[in-house]
């Protein structure tokens, strides 16, 4: 008689593979999940893209240079670019060193009081507030702020400059949340090992603290002003132009600032609404414009934050 | 509370058990004199007590440190022996809720004083940390940036390299002192830590567990480097190692945890004696017992 072996047991429980119905099943699911959400942003991409068509491949440098117009054989967005790389501008001016500097009070300096547990977590809060509502502020405070100082030029006050202050206002929590997190990250060793030096609070701040931050730092931002050059419907209860206007011969930059203006979703909003045909293609194409600015937009922060992580 | 293991390497291990536990158990091995009774004494500490908040960390010290000595601080976990170290550099302000009650004398001046600035205190005591922490610069930033910030005025690459040199680490990173310090080991970067503290000429080097992260042999390097490091600095050590303490001491401060009315662990100085004596012949039956492996 063949005696068993612990060779023979241990062959008898680890050679019975069957296919486990259940792992392939969920995993199947899974997948299905992803195809489902990846045809979604096919579709639409596609659907953009073709309408667009016309437009891109006709008159593409005219369509990108071009002002608004009634006639949408001449229609362009270079008005609406212009006026959201403005309002970005006045965007990252307005709420990058506030909301940088507000990250750092509260996560190096302030002592963990009742006080800041409050405000950090209205911070959050109004990171979630609809931007409409930022809208509302906008038009009831940045506009006649803006009016106030003398500013409001020929639309009392509803320009890019009310706009602008709007915008920032909406973007300010997000870049201190994001802010928040980037200096959180630091670990209080590189801190501990400054003070050990003798270094005082902005040194270490300055010298470590902000540089290992830096790259987290500049990534929110960037995504924050993509935000925010996405945003519509803030603009339109600030006065943003949904219908046509110019600027006419002669006008200043401080014109451009203090009177009428519009943003490029602004009006991928308005083209939108139009019914004739050859508006619906504009409205594609200024979509397209949109989407390729965001994307260059949050590429450039890959890459610069890669650049800065490599670093040290 | 028995036990831990982390303090009874191999050299305890086959004396707790056998033999009689009145028997000294940790020797020095290296043969030093005994420390001069007569040296000056840096440090004057009286009754000196740390809380976090309303919790009574550690409790009454009392005691001198002397200059060019090394002086031990050894205990159980959670004995605020690192908590007692903070002291010295006035670490523990960084964190919140920290109060320090008594009197800490640094040339006879009380470092708790109000019209003390803090940050010039750190300037002279430096200070060694469990984990190497590095700043995620090159070699030379690091060894740099004390000095920098101090405003010195001489040739920066003479005192980094010097610096390297009493760290016994220039030989190693002087073809590379531009590469990031996190492509050093851990011994070498603790040693880089050291020459970082150092280089801004301090009077005191605090080494809180420097050793803990490292293998036996980085470890000896740290301590033969404490040994020459002596001529120069006043050295107080944090260490979890008994052994070590022995080794590279000359003086030792055993803490000890108790249970206070409120049921939290406090801290207290058990014993402060010339490392020879504590180690062979404690005054306190608690020392005893802890150099005896009985607990801890």
């Amino acid at each position: 008689m063949r005696t068993i072996t612990t060779g023979d047991a241990v062959a008898a429980r680890i050679a019975g593979r069957k296919l486990h119905w259940r792992e392939l099943a969920f995993e199947g699911a899974l997948l299905l999940a992803l195809l489902v959400s990846l045809l979604f942003l096919v579709t639409l991409l596609a659907d953009i893209l073709i309408t667009a068509m016309p437009v891109l491949t006709e008159r593409a440098a005219d369509f990108v240079s071009g002002e608004l117009s009634p006639d949408p054989a001449r229609a362009g967005v270079g008005t609406s670019i212009l006026g959201s790389l403005i309002i970005t501008i006045a965007v990252a001016v307005l709420a990058f060193p506030a909301g940088i500097g507000t990250a750092i009070y509260l996560e190096e300096y302030a002592s963990d009081s009742w006080l800041t547990r409050f405000i950090r977590t209205n911070i959050r809060n109004l990171a979630g507030v609809p931007s409409i509502v930022f809208g509302i502020l906008g038009f009831a405070i940045f506009v006649r702020l803006v009016s106030a100082v003398g500013l409001g030029g020929s639309v009392n006050g509803r320009n890019i400059l009310a706009a602008g202050l709007t915008l920032a206002a909406l973007v300010l929590p997000i870049v201190i949340i994001t802010a928040s997190e980037a200096l959180l990250a630091v670990p209080d060793s590189i801190r501990e090992a400054g003070f050990g030096v003798g270094a005082t609070r902005w040194e270490v701040i300055r010298h470590h603290v902000l540089p290992s931050a830096s790259p987290g730092i500049l990534t929110g931002t960037v995504l924050t002003l993509s935000r925010a050059f996405g945003e519509t419907a803030p603009l339109l209860l600030v006065g943003a132009v949904t219908g046509f206007f110019t600027l006419g011969e002669g006008s200043t930059v401080m014109d451009r600032l203090t009177s009428a203006y519009t943003a490029l979703p602004v009006t991928v909003f308005s083209w939108s609404r139009q019914p004739s045909e050859e508006f619906r293609a504009l409205a594609a194409a200024a979509i397209v414009t949109l989407l390729v600015v965001l994307l260059t937009a949050n590429a450039a922060a890959i890459i610069l934050r890669n650049r800065y992580e490599r670093k040290w | 509370m028995n036990g831990s293991g982390e303090d009874m390497l191999p050299e305890t291990d086959t004396l707790t058990g056998a033999e009689p536990a009145t028997r000294p158990v940790v020797r020095s091995r290296v043969e030093r004199p005994a420390p001069d009774p007569a040296a000056p004494v840096m440090f004057e500490v009286d009754d000196l007590n740390v809380f976090y908040e309303d919790f009574h960390a550690v409790k009454g010290f009392t005691g001198g440190i002397k200059e060019h000595e090394i002086t031990a601080f050894i205990g159980p976990s959670g004995c605020g022996k690192s908590t007692m170290l903070r002291c010295f550099n006035r670490m523990n302000d960084l964190i919140q809720g920290a109060r320090v009650t008594g009197r800490l004398l640094y040339h006879g001046t009380d470092l708790y004083a109000p019209e003390v600035d803090p940050v010039e205190v750190r300037r002279r005591v430096g200070m060694v940390f469990q984990k190497p922490n590095p700043f995620p610069k090159s070699i030379f930033d690091n060894v740099a940036f004390g000095p920098k910030i101090n405003g010195y005025k001489g040739s920066m690459p003479d005192l980094v390299e010097g610096s390297l040199r009493r760290a016994a680490l220039w030989d190693e990173v002087k073809d590379k002192l531009d590469e990031s310090a996190y492509a050093l080991s851990g011994g070498q970067q603790q040693r880089l830590c050291i020459a970082r503290a150092i280089a801004t000429n301090p009077d005191v080097v605090l080494m809180d567990e420097p050793c803990s992260a490292l293998d036996p042999i980085a470890t000896l390097r740290i301590e033969h480097l404490m040994q020459e490091l002596k001529q120069d600095y006043t050295i107080i050590i944090v260490t979890h190692n008994m052994q070590q303490a022995a080794r590279v001491s000359d003086r030792t401060a055993f803490f000890n945890v108790s249970l206070n009315e409120k049921g939290q662990r406090t801290g207290h100085l058990v014993e402060f004696n010339d490392t020879a004596k504590l180690f062979t012949n404690p005054d306190e039956r608690a020392t005893e017992d802890y150099i005896t492996g009985r607990f801890g």
